[in-house]
C-alpha cells in the first residue's frame, strides 16, 4: 500500500537556523498521526511543509503518491506550476492554530468558499453542504455569523468544517486548541475525536497529551528538529525507550499511565 | 469581630453633588466668539457685492464649469485607481520586470508636480508631433491632444503613481494567516487575490482613497493652466471682464465646499457598508453577552 505521507531525510533551515534536521517517517493512509514535541522543535514547519507552504532544502516528501511542489520532467524535477500545485493542495485540508478565518465572510461562505471558488460547485449545492458540515460541528444556525462575532471555539469549529469541505485525503491540524481559552478546548477536542472515527488520514500536532493517545493510533516525538520516537500511542507514553521522551512526558505527568 | 461597614467615615448619601467646573471651555468659547465676529464683520463691510455672489451661483458658465470639475474628477481618479492597482501588482509581483516598470513609473510621477506633468501633456506635440501605429492610424498630435485629454491623462496619470503605494499598503496589511489558509483550501493565486485579498483591501484603503478622491477634486483646478473649462477656470474668465474677483471665489468656494461634503457623506456611507464583517453586532445578529473572539 502506498503510504499517505512519507518523508526520508527532510533537512530544512531559515537562514543558519536548523529546523528540520533529517526527519524520516510515514502515515499510513486512515492513520490518525500524533506529533507531540516541545515549543520550537520543528512541528509546525514539518506540517507547512507537507502542503508546500514551505519548501523542504533537501529529503524526499511523498503526499499522496506524489512529489509535494515538484515533479518528474524529462529526468529532471521541476517546481510545479501554481495550478498544479493548487490541485495538489486541494487534497490536503489543514486546521491552523490561529483559525486563520477569512474576516469578510460570514461562517457559512467560509466553509463554501473553497467548492465554489476552486471546485466551481454550484452555490446552492456548496450551500447545502457548507450547511450540513456547519451543523456536524455543533454550529447550526450560525451560518451567518462572521468571525468576529464567534467565539474561539466556535471559530475554530468553523475552520475545520471549512478544511473538510473540499474532502480532502489528508486533514492536517496544527495545535487546533492552543489558542483557544480552557474552557473551550474540549468542543473543539470532541469535533476533531469525531472526525478521526470516520477513517480519514489525520495528521495532528498538540500539546494536548491525553487527548493523543485517546485518539491518535501513533504518537511521534519531536525534539530540536528531529523524530526521536515515534510508536503506537499506547506504547509511546507507557514505556517510551529514548531518556529525551521520557523527559518530556514526565514534565507533563504523563508518562505513567493512572 | 466589628465590620469596617459601620466605621466613622462620611458617607456619600443624602449630600449634594456638584459638577466639576470647566472654566478653559468658557475661555476657548469666549475668543472663539470674537474671531468669528472680526471676520464676519471683515466680509460685511469689506467690498464684497453679494448680489453678485447670488447672482453667479446660478450663472450657466459656472454651473457647467462645475459640472466639468466633477466630470474630470470621476474620470482622473478613475484612471488613477485602475493604474494603481495596476502599479501596486506589478510592485508585488515576483515578476523583475514588471516590478522594475511599476517602481520606474511611481519615481517619475511622484517626483515631479502635476503643474509640471500637465504642461508635459499638453504639449506633447513637441516631443511626438505624430501619435498612432505607423501606416495604420496616425493622427496630428495637436489635435488628439485637447485640453479635456491633456488635463485627464496628466491628473489621472500622476494619480496612479500615489494609489499605487495606498493600494500596496492596503494590500500588505492583508493579515498572511488568510492567506496561507485560501491557499492550503487550493485557490490559486489569482484567486486568492480576487477573494480574498482584495475584498479585504478595499475596506483598508477607503479612507486613504476618499482622501485622495477630494484631494483630485481640488486639484482639478490646476487644469485651468492648460485651459481645460472646469470651474476655477470659468470664473477667472468671468473676473477678467467684470472684475468681481473675491465675489467670483466666493461663489467657486460654495461649489466646492459643497462636493466636498457630499463626497464626505458618500464615503461614510461606503465604510459604514464595507465595515459590517468587523461589527461584532451587525445586521439582525445579537451577540450573546461572554462571546467575545
Ligand atoms: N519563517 C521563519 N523564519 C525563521 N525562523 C523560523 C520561521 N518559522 C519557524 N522558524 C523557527 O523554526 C523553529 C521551529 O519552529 P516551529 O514553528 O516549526 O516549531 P513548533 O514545534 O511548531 O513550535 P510550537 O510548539 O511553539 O508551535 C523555531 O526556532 C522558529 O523560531
Ligand atoms: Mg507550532
Amino acid at each position: 500500500m502506498i503510504p499517505a505521507i512519507l518523508a526520508r531525510d527532510l533537512r530544512k533551515s531559515f537562514g543558519s537556523v536548523s529546523v528540520l534536521r533529517g526527519v524520516s517517517l510515514d502515515v499510513q493512509p486512515g492513520e490518525v498521526f500524533g506529533i507531540i514535541g516541545p515549543s520550537g522543535s520543528g512541528k509546525s514547519t514539518f506540517l507547512r511543509c507537507l502542503n508546500s507552504l514551505e519548501t523542504i532544502d533537501s529529503g524526499d516528501l511523498y503526499v499522496n503518491g506524489e512529489f509535494v511542489g515538484y515533479c518528474f520532467e524529462r529526468g529532471n524535477l521541476r517546481e510545479l506550476s501554481d495550478r498544479e500545485q493548487s490541485a495538489q493542495r486541494m487534497r490536503i485540508g489543514m486546521v491552523f492554530q490561529r483559525f486563520n478565518l477569512f474576516a469578510h465572510m460570514t461562517a457559512l461562505e467560509n466553509v463554501t468558499s473553497g467548492p465554489i471558488i476552486v471546485k466551481k460547485l454550484s452555490r446552492v449545492d456548496a450551500g447545502e453542504q457548507g450547511r450540513h458540515l456547519l451543523d456536524q460541528v455543533g454550529l447550526a444556525g450560525l451560518y451567518d455569523r462572521y468571525p468576529v462575532q464567534l467565539s474561539g471555539g466556535q471559530q475554530q469549529r468553523v475552520a475545520i468544517a471549512r478544511a473538510m469541505a473540499m474532502d480532502p485525503e489528508i486533514l492536517l491540524f496544527d495545535e487546533p486548541t492552543s489558542a483557544l481559552d480552557p474552557e473551550l478546548v474540549d468542543e473543539v477536542l470532541e469535533t476533531i475525536r469525531q472526525l478521526a472515527q470516520q477513517g480519514r488520514t489525520m495528521v495532528v500536532v498538540t500539546h494536548e497529551l491525553l487527548f493523543a493517545r485517546d485518539v491518535c493510533d501513533r504518537i511521534a516525538f519531536m525534539d530540536q528538529g528531529q523524530l526521536i520516537e515515534c510508536a503506537p500511542a499506547e506504547d509511546l507514553f507507557a514505556t517510551p525507550q529514548k531518556q529525551r521522551t521520557r523527559d518530556f512526558l514526565q514534565r507533563f505527568n504523563v508518562s505513567e499511565p493512572s | 469581630m466589628t465590620t469596617s461597614l459601620e466605621s466613622d467615615l462620611p458617607t456619600m448619601t443624602n449630600v449634594a453633588r456638584v459638577t466639576l467646573r470647566h472654566p478653559m471651555r468658557w475661555v476657548t468659547a469666549v475668543v472663539c466668539v470674537i474671531l468669528l465676529s472680526l471676520v464676519f464683520r471683515a466680509f460685511a463691510y469689506g467690498q464684497i457685492e453679494w448680489s453678485y455672489v447670488g447672482q453667479f451661483l446660478t450663472a450657466k458658465a459656472i454651473m457647467i464649469g462645475f459640472s466639468n470639475t466633477l466630470l474630470m474628477t470621476v474620470l482622473a481618479m478613475a484612471l488613477g485607481i485602475a493604474l494603481g492597482l495596476l502599479a501596486a501588482l506589478m510592485r508585488l509581483s515576483s515578476n523583475p520586470v514588471a516590478n522594475a516598470v511599476a517602481a520606474g513609473y511611481i519615481w517619475f510621477f511622484r517626483g515631479t508636480p502635476v503643474y509640471l506633468q500637465l504642461l508635459l501633456w499638453f504639449n506633447l506635440a513637441l516631443i511626438f508631433p505624430v501619435i498612432g501605429i505607423p501606416g495604420l492610424v496616425e493622427a496630428r498630435t495637436v489635435d488628439v491632444m485637447t485640453p479635456f485629454l491633456a488635463a485627464l491623462l496628466g491628473l489621472g496619470v500622476c494619480q496612479g503613481a500615489y494609489t499605487a503605494e495606498v493600494i500596496r499598503a492596503g494590500i500588505l496589511s492583508v493579515d498572511s494567516g488568510q492567506i496561507e489558509a485560501a491557499k492550503a483550501v487550493g485557490m490559486r493565486a489569482p484567486q486568492v487575490l480576487r477573494h480574498i485579498v482584495l475584498p479585504q483591501t478595499l475596506r483598508i484603503i477607503t479612507p486613504p482613497i476618499g482622501n485622495e478622491v477630494i484631494g483630485m477634486l481640488k486639484h482639478t483646478s490646476l487644469a485651468a493652466v492648460i485651459s481645460y473649462h472646469e470651474i476655477m477656470h470659468t470664473a477667472s474668465m468671468i473676473y477678467f471682464v467684470n472684475n468681481r474677483v473675491i465675489e467670483m471665489l466666493i461663489v467657486c468656494s460654495i461649489y466646492y465646499l459643497f462636493a466636498v461634503t457630499l463626497l464626505s457623506l458618500g464615503q461614510a456611507l461606503l465604510e459604514n457598508r464595507l465595515g459590517r464583517s468587523l461589527n461584532k453586532s451587525s445586521g439582525k445578529l445579537k451577540v450573546e453577552e461572554g462571546v467575545g473572539a
